[in-house]
Order: C-alpha cells, then structure tokens, then sequence
C-alpha cells in the first residue's frame, strides 16, 4: 500500500453516531439526535462543527416542532452555527448528507454535521398513517385513503402478476434483513426469522404482510464530515471518502409515473453516481438499499443495475443479497431488521456503510469491502438519495 | 380550514376533467399545466370517459386520520381508458373478486370526513363496469 495524500476539497466521513432503532417511550427527538451527534463527534474530537444538517421528515407531523436545526443545534451546544432541516420523506437523510457534502465540497466550509433523528411512538396507528401519507399526493393519492404499505402493496401485486414470480418471490429479502439485523446492536429486532414464518405472517394490505413491512420506530444517526484539507491528525479510523453524491426526482403519484414498475429516479440517481465516482455496479462491494417494504428492495436493485427488469426478485432466491454473496444488501438489517426511521434512514445507511469499509462491521463484515453505496427514496420512490462511498489505501 | 383545498379542485374530482395537450395529443390527468411529455404548455381542457381498468389493486385495513370508519376499503390503480393513470377507491364490489384487468368506471361518492367539523370531501371512485357484468 502506497501512502496517499487527501485530496484537499474531497469530502471524507470522519465520525459516526447510531442509537438503537427502537419505541423510545422515555426519550425525546432532542435526547436522541444528541446522544448519535456526540458519538459522531467522539470520533473525531478537535474538529468542530461548521453547520448542521438535520434530515427529519415527521417531527412537524407528529411532534408539532418546526426548526429542528435550531432545536437540535441549541441542545447540542453548538449555538451560533449554520443549521436547517431538510426534508424529502424517506429520502430525508441521503438528501441531507447531499447538503453537507455541496457546503464542504464548496469550501464554504470546513466541517458539518449531519443528524437523522425521528420520533414516531408517541402517536397512535391512524396519526402515524397519516404522517406517512404526505410523502404521497395528497391531493390525488392520500384523499384516496391510500397508506404508505398500500402504495407498495399495488406495486408489489403488479410486480408478481408481471414476472410471474411465486408469491414467496421477496421473502429473500426480509430473511436476509432479519438475519443481518441479528447481529447488530442497534437493530429493533435481534432475531432472525424462518421461510415458514414470512409464509404465514398476516397481511397489512395484500400482498403485503406484516415481513414485507418495516415497522415506523424512534431513532437517530449522526455524520461527521470534513475536508481532505481539514482532516483532523492522528485518527485511528481511516477516513471515508464521498465518492458520489446524487439525488433525482420523478412525480410523487404512481399514477402519474409513465412506468411503476421501473424507479426512474432511483436509476438516474444510482448511474450519475456510477458516472461521478468513475466506476460500475460490478465494482460496488455492498449496497445499503430502500426496504421499507420488500418490494422496493427488488426494484431498486433493477434501478442501480444489478439485475435486469423484472428480475431483481431473483437475487433474493439464490444468496446473491447475502454477505458473501454478489452483492450484500442491507447488511446490518436494512429498514426492515433495523426499524423504519423515515428521514433518518439515509443517515444510518450510510452510518453502516462506513462501518463495513472501515473494518468495524463486526459479525456483519462483508469480507475486502472498499466501495460502498446506499440509497434511500422518498414516498414510492419520487425522490432518490445515492451516495458512494470508498475506502481509499493508504489514508 | 381546508375547504378552499378540495373546492378548487371540484371540477376534477366530481367530473375528471383533465386536460389534453396541443402539442403532443397527450391526455393528462389529474390536470398539469405543463405536459410531462413534450414539456410544452397545456391547457385545454379535457374530460376523461372514466371508464378503464384496474392495474393493480389492495386493502387498506389501518386506515390513516380521516378515512378509519370507512375501514376496509379497496384502492387501486386504474388504467383510464385514454391512457393516464389514477389512484381511487373501489366501490359497490359486492360479491365481486377484484382483478387485474377489470373494467371499472367512475361514480362520485364521499371520500372522507375532515376533522372535528366534519366537512364531507367528495370525489371518484370505481365501480366494476355495469355492461361488463
Ligand atoms: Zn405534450
């Protein structure tokens, strides 16, 4: 390994915070995002913080509080800095460290935060449904009644009529959440489940069940960025580079989508990521993907480019999606094991992509990972978030 | 508060009137302004037959605020006969089974009660096609 010097406007992740996805009943949004934002900083203390962004899409919904900039930069000390929320539904976190790495990469400044946090358990079914339901149109779609896993569940039953695929076709992709999110401290569910048990799980809207679902929790993630010219001396953790960052948009309505069954903006966000980074699907080591519902699992994988139409579903059947498979997906559990974090999702994703290219991955290592992505969509996929991250030797 | 909301957009709930472009001959619906084909400007105005099929369909069993007594209903998404696409409730099904493929047209009907007050919202809804049957 020869030493590399970084490049001085590159933008690299220096610091990592997780708290474990979960029905927080005794801590507030605040207490959170405070306790992911001080483990991020622990890791790279002598650097401070020039902005802060937070990715939230609930909190004005189900809390009643706007400002979470302000909020979560006055309860973290860090008053007097540049600090706003930014929100694209599910796609929240991934647009949020998009923010980031534009004010780093700009030189306008040095270092920033990143903070996904969400706080959902203090609402009732009907309250959270409905939070969830302006992702959607409202005025075309939520006026309808339609939910979040009724969205994917007219997907999904269009997707197995299409390719005629068994009606067990994604049960793949939630064993494989489920046996991933086993081993990680910070997953909501810490057991692995059997093929018998997604066969007779009961239906949330057919054909979706309750495995096919990621269940809404409380939870927050925090990054730290800087640039290769602000990197802080002497980390014992290789810096991650931020090899890509993307985001794309199409129509919030799946009607108003010329083709549902194909996530155009997760395919434009994905390939200018490709093109950015200089590099293929074939080189991506593992692939933090959108799987609140299992089918967007196979979709996103026929977006990014990793199987042909109609075929994503497949990858699920043979363990390609595993750890020592083609191409790992959701290795520390995905939304599914991990619990569903709405705008904070993209935060942790990209959280667990550091860890697997910084060795730290623990039981969950995906073996030589160097070049990590993540994506996290908003609504049924309107917005796209892609982030490529790399592991540069030597640093 | 919100009765302004769904009286602007009367005439596209109870009527399906969409829109139609000059440029391109698209059909649009719900209405746009800007065709997502072409990009060109248009405005005129165009009411659908409301007749087409379903595309795909589901359940909603935990409905979201507003839509709970109506819970279980059916949504889905139906292909309209001149080319677009809309999201809507399935209605009057009886002993009907729901299929992909079926022909559905459009009947007016109350979507949902809105808050305290109560204001009713109305708009379309699908019903399997009566010559069809
Ligand atoms: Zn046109």
């Amino acid at each position: 390994m020869s030493e590399m010097k970084p490049s001085p406007n590159a933008v690299y992740i220096v610091g990592i915070g997780l708290t474990q996805v979960a029905e927080h009943w005794e801590r507030s949004l605040r207490e959170l995002a405070l306790e992911a934002i001080q483990a991020a900083r622990a890791e790279s203390p002598t650097l401070q913080p020039e902005a802060l962004y937070v990715a939230n899409m609930l909190s004005v919904s189900l809390s009643a509080q706007a400002q979470l900039g302000a909020l979560l930069a006055d309860f973290a000390g860090l008053r007097g800095i540049e600090a706003c929320t930014v929100e694209a539904a599910g796609a929240s976190g991934g647009a949020a460290l998009r923010q980031a790495y534009l004010a780093l990469r700009s030189g306008a400044c040095q270092a920033a935060l990143v903070v996904g946090a969400e706080k959902v358990s203090d609402k009732v079914s009907a309250e959270i449904e409905a939070a969830l339901a302006t992702a959607s149109d409202a005025d075309f779609e939520s006026v309808q009644g339609i939910t979040a896993a009724a969205l994917a569940a007219l997907l999904m039953r269009r997707y197995l009529n299409e390719t005629q695929a068994p009606p067990d076709a994604l049960a793949g992709f939630s064993l494989n959440a489920h046996a991933n999110a086993a081993a990680n401290p910070y997953a909501m569910f810490r057991r692995p489940i059997k093929k018998e048990a997604y066969a007779r799980a009961a239906m949330l809207s057919e054909p979706v069940s309750i495995l096919d679902a990621a269940p809404v929790a409380d939870g927050a993630a925090a990054l730290l960025l800087a640039r290769g010219d602000a990197l802080p001396e002497g980390s014992v953790l290789p810096p991650i580079r931020i090899a890509a960052s993307t985001i794309a948009v199409t129509a919030p309505a799946i009607h108003d989508r010329p083709d549902p069954l194909f996530l155009t903006a997760a395919a434009e966000a994905a390939h200018r990521a490709y093109q950015q980074a200089g590099l293929s699907a074939e080189e991506v080591d593992l692939f933090e993907l959108h799987d609140v519902f299992t089918i967007y699992a196979a979709l996103a994988l026929e977006a990014a480019g990793f199987a042909a139409r109609g075929e994503g579903w497949r990858l699920a059947q043979d363990g390609a999606i595993g750890r020592e498979g083609k191409i790992p997906i959701c290795t520390f559990g995905g939304s599914k094991g991990r619990g569903d974090t709405a705008g904070a999702t993209g935060v942790y994703q990209a959280a667990e992509v550091v860890m697997q290219l910084q060795g730290r991955a623990g039981e969950n290592q995906v073996r030589d990972a160097r070049i990590g992505m993540a994506q996290c969509l908003g609504g049924s996929g309107a917005t796209a978030a892609t982030h490529i991250l790399i592991r540069d030797d030597g640093l | 508060m919100e009765v302004s909301r769904h009286w602007r957009l009367k005439k596209e709930r109870y009527a399906m009137v969409g829109e139609v472009c000059p440029h391109c001959e698209q059909k649009i619906f719900p209405p746009r302004d800007i065709c997502p084909d072409c990009g060109q400007e248009a405005r005129t105005l165009f009411r659908f037959s409301g007749r087409g099929e379903v595309y795909s369909y589901t359940t909603v069993y935990s409905a979201p605020t507003g839509h709970e007594v109506n819970a279980p209903y059916t949504v889905a998404l139906v292909r309209l006969e001149e080319g677009p696409m809309v999201t809507a409730q399935l209605t009057d099904l009886g002993e009907k089974q729901v299929e992909i493929g079926m022909p559905v047209e459009m009947v007016t009907r109350r979507l949902r009660a809105e808050g305290e007050s109560g204001i009713l919202v109305y708009g379309y809804k699908f019903r399997p096609q009566l010559s069809a049957s």
